[in-house]
């Protein structure tokens, strides 16, 4: 019997090629002016148009600055990759969410936001973090420049079937734990390309307890064990989120759409190729110590020593990692002080994550040698955050309170590390130089991030809770 | 499309694990919107000291492999973001071919995007192809026979989707053969999925 991911996949083939390929049809398409210049560039130089320019949507985040929302943007690279979105766009025909609008935001919070993503469609994007989407049960993947082009100009893609994973998350997650923790557990537990070639379906009792924030911070990592594809099944919560959205379905249109989702379940006797258990009661706050996000420990652990690992290469690859983190095998993790906190990105930066990681500081300052930050996923969010006097909560606290923005999760515009700088990040990478060149990343959770730039060091959330 | 057919050629090593998009093709420089003349940015971290000079330790920079068109790599590589400057960078350097355990799947596809042909191959004949290539003897991969043979002859073959194959083989232009033989199908979808599904047509003519 088929599975969430069976059901999304039948219901858009177009055609099953002779070669043994999918032409797979693609509802909806997000741009945002990294991925997006070649192909628009592409569809030029072949004289195509956009199928369905109503079917895409497009907004620039990566490269704008946070610091404010005045033009022109100082760099001038940016300014020009963000111009050339415009123009692109406007030549095109594709709707483009202004950069100094009120719907502007970070391209998988503001497509949730504005109900452009809804359950049981396909839906693209030029960026690995496309995943997030599928927390309302969309079949939702990254995918190349010349991929996006071949969307604007067929609204198909040849794909290959995954199979199909369930991640059972069991059991009540703790205070103080997030579904941040359970991505990092996942990861941690598959290894960073234990998923690929997989669909990945998270169930159980811990993931129907998750709001959409959680869901989407959990399906947004997918990619950090290696799947396109992460998915929770679309339910009450999930309807109730997206009600009334700007671009939801209307009226009828909203009748005869939630009759179609709640078909869209993995049946009670699907079958999948895999499964993994994770019991949520037992996980701690996770941090990572290294350069890959499966490189990680509950936060009352120790950084690994590589001579005890299993194999020499595990250990070769341990090695490397705390090289460049500037770590000592066995110390203790709440032993390493921080010099920067980024609370943001398409991870962690919407409202749920906002006022999580505000409930923490209590009145507490920003230990004095960090410098903290945090960045809203969209406008929506910061306006929200505003109206709840959070902004006011953080910045009395010692945090920076920015415009919306990727900004520090890949430090393409002004935001980034000195080498060697040590962050506490909500985002969710680790890699080298991800926040800028020698810069070394720790990810986790927004509760935890802002207990570490109270602490000025990594430190558990749970401690000195009420 | 440049076709993809045979290539002989000295291969250079990279074994780490987990090599991703960002190591191959640092994210301030996809500030530049062009897609041709990457190939000086990859890999820039490993490749540059911070004042601009070579490491000579990174195997591109040694003479012996500068030239290299073959990649042989450790698992999980091209992991991470989807950009495709990552591909387009190690073409523009002049490689067709990556040989790894594993790879980052949104870069796997993008490499048949541009002519490059990923190759996943067994651990074990991973190691025993870098030791056989190491001081710079050269590889034959040949995709017709999806082969890849060694100086002293030994050949290894490889699996690849027959779709992905034959685009390569004659450089196809996927979004021009979907345009050309798809596009009567599509249209049949999207005329079945409007009269299931009209709220994902609404507002369109
Ligand atoms: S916030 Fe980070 S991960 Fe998310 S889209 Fe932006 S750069 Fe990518």
């Amino acid at each position: 019997m088929p599975t969430l991911y069976d059901k999304l996949w039948d219901s858009h083939v177009v055609s099953q090629e002779p070669d043994g390929s999918t032409l797979l049809y693609i509802d909806r398409q997000m741009l945002h002016e990294v991925s997006s210049p070649q192909a628009f560039e592409g569809l030029r130089l072949r004289g195509a148009t956009v199928r369905r320019p109503a079917a895409q949507l497009a907004v620039a985040d990566h490269a704008v600055p946070t610091h404010s929302r005045g033009r022109p943007i100082a760099d001038p690279q940016a300014r020009d990759q963000v111009a050339l979105l415009e123009a692109n766009t406007t030549a095109f025909g594709v709707p483009y969410v202004a950069l100094a609008g009120d719907r502007h935001g970070i391209v998988h919070v503001i497509g949730p936001e504005l109900g452009f993503t809804q359950p049981g469609i396909t839906l693209v994007c030029g960026d690995s973090h496309t995943s997030t989407h599928g927390a309302f049960g969309a079949l939702a993947f990254g995918i190349g420049a010349s991929e996006c082009e071949c969307v604007l100009a067929t609204q198909t893609l040849r794909q290959r079937r995954a199979r199909n994973m369930a991640v059972e998350v069991v059991g009540d997650l703790a205070p103080g734990v997030t579904a941040k923790d359970i991505a990092l557990a996942f990861i941690a537990q598959v290894g960073a390309s234990g998923a690929v070639g997989y669909a990945v379906e998270y169930r159980g009792e811990a993931i129907s307890a998750l709001d959409m924030a959680g869901r989407m911070t959990l399906c947004n990592m997918s990619i950090e064990a290696g799947s396109r594809t992460g998915l929770v099944a679309p339910d009450e919560t999930t309807f109730a989120w997206l009600r009334d959205r700007p671009m939801a379905p209307k009226a009828a249109d909203w009748d005869a759409a939630l009759a179609y989702w709640k078909t869209l379940p993995s049946d009670l006797d699907a079958a999948f190729d895999r499964l993994v258990v994770i019991d949520a009661a037992r996980l701690e706050p996770r941090v990572t110590w290294g350069t890959s996000p499966d490189q990680g420990a509950g936060v009352s652990g120790r950084v690994p020593d590589p001579s005890a690992a299993a194999t020499p290469a595990e250990a070769e690859r341990i090695r490397r990692a705390l090289a460049y983190m500037g770590l000592e095998p066995g110390a203790p993790l709440t032993d390493i002080a921080i010099d920067r906190v980024f609370i943001g990105s398409c991870t962690n930066s919407r409202i749920e994550d906002l006022r999580a990681a505000a409930g923490v500081i209590r009145g507490r300052k920003v230990a004095g040698r960090v410098k903290a930050m945090v960045v809203p996923g969209s406008m929506a969010v910061k306006r929200q955050a505003e109206a709840e006097g959070l902004d006011v909560l953080f910045r009395a606290a010692g945090f920076e309170w920015r415009e919306p923005g990727c900004s520090l999760c890949v430090a393409m515009n002004d935001d980034r590390l000195a080498p060697g700088e040590r962050c506490a990040s909500t985002s969710n990478r680790n890699f080298e130089g991800r926040q800028g060149v020698g810069a070394r990343t720790h990810l986790m959770s927004p509760v935890m991030a802002a207990t570490a730039a109270i602490e000025g060091r990594l430190a558990d959330p749970r401690e000195g809770r009420s | 499309m440049e076709p993809f057919t045979r290539l002989t050629s000295v291969a250079a090593s990279l074994p780490a694990a987990d090599i991703d998009t960002d190591i191959i093709f640092p994210a301030r420089f996809l500030l530049i919107t062009a897609k041709a003349g990457l190939g000086r940015y990859a890999f820039y971290e490993w490749r540059y000291q911070p004042d601009g000079a070579p490491r000579p330790e990174f195997v591109l920079n040694q003479p012996a492999f500068a030239g290299a068109r073959i990649l042989i790599a450790g698992p999980n590589f091209g992991c991470g973001s989807s950009r495709e400057q990552a591909p387009w960078a190690l073409h523009d350097l002049g490689i067709r071919c990556v040989i790894a355990p594993s790879f980052g799947e949104i870069f796997f596809s993008n490499c048949f995007r541009n002519g490059m042909l990923p190759i996943v191959a067994a651990e074990a004949d991973i190691v025993r192809l870098q030791a056989e290539t190491q001081s710079g003897a050269q590889l034959s991969v040949d995709l017709a026979t999806c082969q890849i043979v060694s100086e002293d002859g030994q050949a290894l073959s490889f699996e690849i989707d027959p779709w992905r194959r034959d685009a390569l083989l004659n450089g196809w232009d996927e979004v021009a053969v979907i345009l050309n033989s798809n596009m009567t199908a599509v249209a049949r979808f999207e005329a079945g999925q409007r009269a299931r599904m009209a709220w994902l047509y609404a507002g369109e003519q």
